[in-house]
């Protein structure tokens, strides 16, 4: 049977895996702690864990791993409405959760976190199913991304070796456990013996950069958005000496960023290394090696170590040539088994047999570096929120208003036949939990429809690129 | 306009009020003045005094009342 870096702490015994605080967690320790954290709960259940970036959160979500629990990792701010309509659908033993998240009874509890057990009936897990994780719970969509054993422990692997890794590295936490790229940055730190530093501080906040400097962190990974924060906040001009190298993913940063931090981190001395990849690919798929960071700004790099892509042209043939665009395939072991949509989805086996469609248009060098043109269908990034347009137009349709949406980087043009402009973008606002800035109504007397009544689309698009 | 003028008017802008109470707009304590609003309501600010502001400064700058006593050390005065 193959070995799991969860089950493998012992090796590392006395170093540093959690930092929170003052407060520091061994391997040793957090072995014993991952295992009495779940010791009430059954081998293959479901649990929903609700996430927040410290010691109780890892030691439980490690815990599960170990014991083949399998968590639903949810975020601590879920909208109560999608998160009851989720209970609801998924059926979930327990919940393992913040002590002030919900008023249940609690069944146990380890430190800041308790352990709610519901009277739920047992469920049919597929044996190789780890981990669900959403794609785009902003929308309130209950489709989770079901990843295997093989896929986390795989993708991990092949971080550590592309990033190199080293037990002396320490990662600050600036992204949260539910979202794939976060969670990520913990598995292939723990893999490594390498220590986390947890914090649910910004970048925005005096004690983020103190406590930074404090715990001589040498790395973190932020998105596109929070490149646009750490540009304006003059990130490049700050003194840190025990930083490393910095990673970015998440979406596109755009050929000017992405040249900025990576000539800025070069005069450094440091490496500024883009990412590609996706929750339905685990979490990576491709990189830019930091020697390239400047010369390939813009590019998504190449498949990361065990991975690789091919393009396909309409008619599903394979582009060979330079500068052809395509949809982007990726094949490797960190391709997730699949979707779920209902509780019964968590039976079914590998539906994909490793290989991912990603829905990206894309285009490779001469050098074989690969380049994001555009998206097959219609999602948008807002401030690091992956939202589907049509998820936005049935919530609004729901909400009685005929809407048909188009944007680009966290930008979304909400174009309508209501008049009503400053409500549409408070109800989207708060059923997303994204920054208003990001939504522009526009009233129109009629959405334009082709002959057979499909909105067009790209005449919208091109009213808001004037 | 005047400085003051100019300041709220920052406010305005960047998270889209109307006559709010400025003395009590604060960070995270209204729904638009998250991270995101931030960097608006920076980016508002420097464009109206056309200064730029230090990373201190940036992250100092947690209320209206907060962010008077900065723009002092930029020569903006109310």
């Amino acid at each position: 049977m193959e070995k799991f870096f969860w089950d493998s702490f012992s090796q590392f015994s006395d170093r540093i895996a959690l930092q929170e605080g003052q407060r520091e967690v061994t391997y040793a320790e957090l072995g014993i702690m991952a295992d009495e954290f779940v010791s009430n709960i059954d081998t293959r259940s479901l649990v929903f864990c609700i996430c927040r970036n410290c010691v109780e959160a890892v030691a439980g979500y490690v815990g599960m791993l170990r014991k083949r629990i399998v968590p639903v990792m949810l975020s601590e701010s879920i909208d109560s409405e999608l998160y009851n309509n989720l209970l609801k659908i998924y059926r979930p033993q327990y919940v393992l959760c913040p002590k002030e998240f919900c008023p249940d009874v609690e069944e146990s509890q380890i430190g800041a976190y308790k352990l709610v057990r519901n009277s739920f009936e047992a469920i049919d897990l597929y044996s190789e199913l780890a981990l669900m994780l959403t794609t785009s719970g902003s929308t309130g969509s209950p489709k989770f991304v079901r990843q295997s054993y093989k896929n986390i422990q795989k993708n991990t692997e092949s971080i550590v070796s592309y990033l190199g890794i080293r037990d002396d590295d320490r990662a600050i936490t600036t992204l949260p456990l539910n979202y794939t790229y976060g969670l990520s940055i913990v598995q292939s730190h723990l893999m490594a013996g390498a220590r986390l530093v947890l914090t649910e501080l910004t970048f925005f906040d005096r004690g983020f950069w103190n406590y930074f400097k404090e715990t001589g962190a040498t790395t973190f990974g932020a998105v596109p958005y929070t490149y646009q924060m750490l540009d304006k906040l003059r990130f490049l001009r700050m003194d840190i000496p025990s930083l490393r190298y910095i990673t970015q993913a998440g979406g596109r940063l755009g050929e000017e960023l992405h040249l900025k931090f990576a000539e800025g981190m070069r005069q450094k001395g440091k490496d500024f290394i883009v990412m590609y990849g996706a929750t339905e690919a685990t979490a990576r798929m491709s990189y830019v090696p930091g020697d390239y960071s400047v010369s390939k700004a813009g590019s998504i790099g190449v498949a990361i170590p065990g991975g690789r892509f091919e393009l396909v042209d309409v008619d599903g043939g394979t582009i060979t040539e330079p500068e052809v665009v395509g949809e982007l395939i990726y094949y490797g072991d960190n391709v997730t088994l699949g979707y779920a949509e209902i509780r019964e989805d968590l039976s079914r086996a590998d539906e994909r047999n490793g290989r991912l469609e990603t829905g990206d248009m894309a285009k490779m060098d001469q050098d074989g570096f690969y380049y994001v043109v555009g998206r097959k269908k219609r999602f948008l990034k807002l401030f690091g929120n992956r939202v589907n347009l049509v998820e936005v137009e049935d919530l609004f349709s729901k909400a009685g208003y005929d809407t048909a949406c188009v944007g680009r980087d966290d930008h979304m043009a909400i174009f309508t036949t209501s008049n009503k402009n400053s409500e549409m973008v408070d109800f989207i606002s708060a059923k997303t939990g994204i920054n208003r800035t990001a939504f522009t109504v526009f009233y129109v007397s009629e959405i334009p429809h082709n002959e057979s009544g499909k909105v067009l689309y790209s005449e919208l698009q091109k009213l808001i690129e004037v | 306009m005047s400085n003051l003028e100019k300041y709220n008017k920052a406010f305005c802008e960047a998270f889209e009020l109307t006559n709010p109470d400025f003395a009590s707009l604060n960070y995270m304590g209204i729904e638009q003045w998250d991270s995101v609003g931030h960097m608006s309501l920076v980016a508002a600010i420097e464009d109206a005094f056309d200064i730029m502001m230090d990373t201190d400064d940036i992250i100092d700058f947690s209320s209206y009342e907060k962010g008077k006593e900065i723009l002092a050390k930029y020569d903006v005065e109310f």
